[in-house]
């Protein structure tokens, strides 16, 4: 199925450091290829680095050596054409749902300059996103007025809103309960299916690597290398059940096994 | 709701204990008013002279507001200036921190040269000292800015300027407002001082007069005027903070 596609994301031996070429290395010869519209799930121990990725690919923190590109051009500051989102929603509190969820097209080039002009066209199209992940009717309450779940709902959006190419997630649903969270790759799947940006999420839960994504990368411990690529064959849209059949578990427990044993070591 | 009615009545009955526990210890003592005139002698005072003291009242109300007003906005400008960059943020510190460390009273005299006894120095004086904390804490607000806000417009491309307006300017206005209500019982202190050393009106210039009356009595209406300012003063600019940055007091809104 992703055979033809042009690849978005090329990472070459990259090697990525906080605080000087002395400082702590974060990731160690990473070299991936992330096709267009694909679903990557990148999952690991904590602190080995996944973070770090997502830092790397949107542009905010350089690499200390090899090559990075996206979309065809060398990553050399932030990238435009990104979405993130976080573990916690972050979203601006002096703001109400609808407007947090505005804010990306206030910012972003090619929709800030007519901002004015289309402003009720864009308050239409960020309330019928909130309306896809069930907060219709929550449009103008403010964050500190939404359990947790909707934050993160809210955060989504924010990060769809101006349809990115690059959809980059940090552990989006980590601090959600476990209802919740089911919840939402539900919601995030629908919506990839959707609009079918590139999703780059990074995850600690192997359940919902496997539930999400098309392929599934492990990084080992500090100093965090990719050490295996596993395509995840599941048929979409998945459905919760899925997550308990035989298949499923054999692919958990293999992903599993590959964290546990480098770590070990 | 018992204790909601407490709560407000709270304010109230330490206020008028004060002044009842006052009138005790003058009554009791058998105090001469020209040591410590009580509360009743004060009302008396206030009542036979209240044109003039209302009068200067005003002069002094003016005054403070003016020099309030220009803290506010070198305040708020400045404030974001070197909250925005640390390197500014830096290379000013001394000097604001020298500055806030001369008594205001010590320029008066300087002003009175440049700008002859008046309004003028009071103005300048009030300036001075309610600049400091809004600049203070201003520059907070901008510096002490979450890095995954930041994250959230940097990678949409977000220039600085846009960081600045987007989540910086918001997210300093609680530290603002808070200040300002410190910023204005300051500028009292800055114009009331100014008044008694170079002035031809105000409060400060009627407690200058009248004590060298040996007017103890008027002197203390006077005290009491402008405590009563100050009060009000500081309560107008703590509504107008609820008002601006209720996202910022929320916890106590959901509580209740």
């Amino acid at each position: 199925m992703a055979s033809v596609k042009e690849s978005i994301i090329e990472l070459r031996n990259v090697t990525m450091s906080y605080g000087g070429p002395d400082g702590v290395v974060a990731l160690a010869e990473a070299s991936l290829q992330i096709q267009k519209g694909e679903f990557v799930a990148v999952v690991g121990p904590s602190g080995c680095g996944k973070s770090s990725l997502l830092k790397l690919i949107s542009g905010l923190h350089p690499p200390q050596s090899g090559s990075l590109y996206v979309a065809g051009a060398p990553v050399s500051g932030p990238l435009k054409i990104c979405g993130m989102a976080f573990q916690n929603a972050m979203l601006l509190p002096w703001r109400t749902a609808i407007d947090n969820v505005l804010l990306p097209l206030e910012i972003v080039d090619s929709h800030a300059s007519g901002y004015r002009r289309k402003r009720t066209e864009y308050r239409k199209a960020a309330s019928d996103l909130l309306a896809t992940v069930g907060l219709s009717g929550f449009e103008e309450k403010y964050p500190w007025q939404l359990s947790g779940g909707m934050q993160q709902r809210a955060s989504l959006c924010r990060a769809l809103i101006h349809a990115p190419e690059l959809l980059l997630l940090d552990e989006p649903f980590g601090a959600l309960d476990p209802f919740t969270r089911e919840d939402l790759w539900d919601v995030l799947q629908a919506l990839w299916l959707e609009r079918r940006p590139t999703v780059i999420l990074v995850t600690h839960d192997l359940r919902e690597a496997i539930f999400l994504a098309d392929t599934v990368y492990v990084i080992s411990h500090r100093p965090g290398r990719v050490i295996s690529k596993t395509h995840i064959e599941l048929q979409r849209p998945r459905q919760l059940e899925d997550t308990y059949t035989p298949a499923f578990i054999e692919l958990s427990h293999s992903l599993r096994e590959q964290i546990g044993l480098r770590k070990r070591r | 709701m018992r204790q909601a009615l407490l709560k407000r009545s709270l304010p109230w009955v330490c206020t008028i204990g004060f002044f009842v526990l006052w009138q005790l210890i003058c009554v009791v003592l058998k105090i001469d008013s020209f040591i410590l005139p009580s509360p009743l002698e004060v009302w008396n005072s206030f009542t036979t002279h209240t044109a003039l003291i209302l009068s200067n009242a005003l002069q002094t109300l003016i005054t403070t507001v003016a020099g309030f007003a220009l803290g506010v906005g070198f305040g708020l400008l400045f404030g974001l200036v070197i909250g925005a960059s640390p390197t500014i943020y830096e290379a000013f510190y001394p000097i604001m921190i020298g500055f806030n460390s001369i008594p205001k009273v010590a320029i008066v005299p300087v002003l009175v040269i440049w700008f002859g006894i008046g309004t003028i120095p009071a103005i300048i004086t009030a300036f001075a000292t309610a600049t400091f904390p809004i600049v203070v804490n201003v520059a907070t607000g901008l510096a002490t800015i979450e890095p995954e806000w930041q994250d959230v417009l940097r990678v949409l491309g977000a220039r600085k300027w846009q960081i600045l307006s987007k989540i910086g300017i918001p997210r300093a206005m609680p530290y603002f407002f808070a200040s300002l209500k410190v910023a204005i019982t300051l500028a009292f202190i800055g114009s009331v001082v100014a008044e008694t050393v170079a002035a031809n009106s105000g409060i400060g210039y009627l407690m200058m007069t009248a004590s060298g009356r040996f007017d103890v009595p008027l002197v203390f209406a006077a005290l009491v005027v402008v405590g009563v300012m100050g009060v009000v003063m500081y309560e107008v600019f703590a509504v107008i903070e609820r008002r601006m940055t209720f996202w910022a007091v929320r916890s106590q809104e959901v509580v209740a």
